[in-house]
């Protein structure tokens, strides 16, 4: 019966129904299209007119030309700018070999890589900052008279603290293997290791001439993605007591509101840039390969 | 590599011998993965034992006093404002995300589609002190809109509960977009042509096909989002300092001794109990991502 009914309905339905459906459906996608573009675009827009509508002095683009001598900026950006490249060493140092490990060799390794990369989206950042100051403070209470007391107090070296390059680390793994991931997948590396090695190349000779050419957007999109990512971070930093980027940024607010704003748009600017890139750079390969 | 074998002192001297008797794969695999094993434990394992011991332990003993402390008064109710701010900015994201994911899925215009595609990644990404201060440039005290629009009169506040919801639906909507757009473009046309030639009507198809087949990922999306916004400290930090009761401010305060000396073990217990919260959360997406995964090939 279900099944006769409609046969009949759909003849006096359809010709009704078609050509009002349709625009029923466009008004309804307009409608969300025009909210959400106002909603996210509006926030973008009246920043920056905050930033060069001065209410007593009307148009200036003062809070742009003071960024540069502004205490403080150079040096923060430098320490970010620093922080980042470290990190982006070492956590591929560490990442690439051990998933080229897994795939080649141990699969059976593969699971525990998966936990191990997605634990730091589970565990919030703020109470990982938590379990590092915890350790930081053991420092002077516990191992004053052992020799990591020298290796903690080297680690929190104000010019250059490396503990916020290992926190970045952890905290870059699940960018870094999602991104070194999908490159690897994307080639057969089992047989290029494989002829490699037949023809008689060195381990090391292996990586730098046939997996890292061959992995090249993989490892740029590994890397901007930890770029963006420790360029922006601040719960860290902030409560382990450093001074890079974004903590700057906030700490300037108090004094001078138009320019953290400036700064801001500044830095989403860059980030966008360095997103838009790597999407991009992603679509030509998706759509090359 | 040369901490390859540092690291492994032990298991080295077996493997080299193995490595002559041909089966090299396999010492290879440990050698390779070893580095980044021993470096998570460390980096993560250390702070996490150190949380845990710090946690149950109250003036020098062991003693749950810490995880009370951390479910009572203003804790109790910045832990519960964490998950009612993450609860409405979930489903809000989520319903709205997925509205958006289907005006970009079912347009004709390729170019809309990839727009909207690419500014979710980037947005998606937004969040911290940049949105922080977008935000209060713009709807703030002595925001653009606000003094335009005098909405100060009309008693709006950013800095509030459902100001601080909608900053953080900046960055939640896009990031559900993302999750989304896949699961909407595996429904396949096949189906709601099948639903249409039985009679069903656009109704009926949502609530027997759509959105039974998208169900998983609708709510993985919202697991997504919860703990994005539950984790999120940047932005309220920046913008609300401490007006609004949330757990990870709490959680800072207590840390850098902010308000009161000394509670930095109660800070522990809080990041505890976070950890617990997402933890639950998360343990509800991976099954579900599973069963998702299933429809969308």
């Amino acid at each position: 019966m279900a099944a006769l009914t409609p046969t009949v309905l759909p003849d006096a339905g359809t010709p009704a129904a078609r050509p009002g459906r349709p625009r029923r459906v466009r008004v309804w996608r307009g409608v969300v299209l025009l909210v959400a573009a106002l909603y996210f675009l509006t926030p973008l827009l009246t920043s920056f007119v905050f930033t060069v509508n001065d209410p007593a002095r009307g148009f200036t683009l003062d809070a742009y030309l003071e960024i540069f001598s502004a205490e403080g900026f150079v040096q923060s950006l430098l320490l970010s700018l620093g922080l980042a490249v470290a990190t982006i060493v070492v956590v591929l140092a560490l990442t690439l070999p051990a998933m080229l490990a897994v795939r080649l060799s141990a699969p059976r390794l593969r699971p525990v890589m998966e936990v191990v990369c997605t634990l730091p989206l589970v565990v919030p950042p703020i109470t990982f900052v938590a379990g590092i100051s915890t350790v930081l403070r053991w420092g002077p209470d516990y191992l004053a008279t052992t020799p990591f007391y020298q290796t903690i107090i080297a680690v929190q070296n104000p010019a250059f603290p490396a503990v916020l390059v290992i926190a970045y680390v952890v905290l870059a793994l699940p960018f870094v293997y999602r991104a070194l991931d999908a490159g690897l997948g994307a080639m057969d590396v089992r047989t290029l290791v494989e002829a490699a090695r037949n023809c008689g190349a060195s381990w090391p000779h292996v990586m730098l001439r046939v997996i890292i050419p061959n992995l090249r957007t993989g490892l740029a999109s590994a890397s901007f993605l930890t770029l963006a990512l420790v360029l922006g971070e601040y719960t860290v930093a902030r409560l382990l007591g450093y001074q890079p980027f974004p903590v700057w940024i906030v700490t300037i607010s108090g004094s001078n509101a138009a320019m953290s704003v400036a700064v801001s748009i500044f830095s989403l600017l860059f980030a966008w840039l360095l997103l838009l890139i790597l999407s991009t750079a992603g679509n030509r390969q998706r759509s090359g390969s | 590599m040369a901490e390859t074998h540092s690291a492994a002192p032990a298991g080295l001297p077996l493997n080299t011998k193995v490595r002559e008797g041909g089966s090299r794969p396999r010492s290879k695999g440990w050698t390779g993965a070893l580095p980044l094993l021993v470096f998570v434990g460390l980096a993560f394992g250390i702070p996490t034992v150190a949380l845990l011991g710090g946690a149950f332990t109250a003036d020098g003993a062991p003693s749950t006093a810490n995880l009370t402390a951390s479910l009572k008064g203003a804790y109790l109710t910045a832990l519960l404002g964490s998950v009612k701010l993450s609860a409405v900015v979930a489903v809000a994201g989520a319903v709205v995300g997925t509205f958006l994911a289907q005006a970009v899925v079912t347009s004709r215009f390729r170019a809309l589609r990839e727009a909207v595609l690419t500014a979710s990644g980037v947005l998606a990404n937004f969040g911290g002190v940049p949105l922080a201060f977008a935000w209060t440039a713009t709807l703030g005290n002595s925001g653009v809109l606000t003094r335009q629009l005098n909405l100060g009169d009309h008693g709006w506040n950013l800095y509030s509960f459902w100001g601080l919801a909608l900053v953080y639906l900046y960055f939640s909507v896009p990031l559900m977009v993302l999750v989304v757009v896949p699961a909407l473009d595996g429904l396949r046309p096949q189906w709601r042509e099948a639903a249409q030639n039985n009679g069903a009507s656009a109704w009926q198809f949502w609530r027997y096909v759509g959105i039974p087949v998208l169900t998983p990922s609708l709510l993985g999306g919202v697991v997504l989002l919860f703990g994005g916004a539950f984790a999120a400290y940047a932005t309220a930090a920046a913008m609300v300092g401490t007006v609004v009761p949330l757990v990870t401010l709490q959680i800072a305060d207590a840390l850098t001794g902010n308000v009161l000396i000394g509670h930095e073990n109660v800070a522990l217990a809080l990041s505890l109990d976070m950890i617990v919260v997402a933890g639950l959360v998360m343990a509800v997406y991976l099954p579900l991502q599973r069963r998702s995964a299933r429809w969308l090939r």
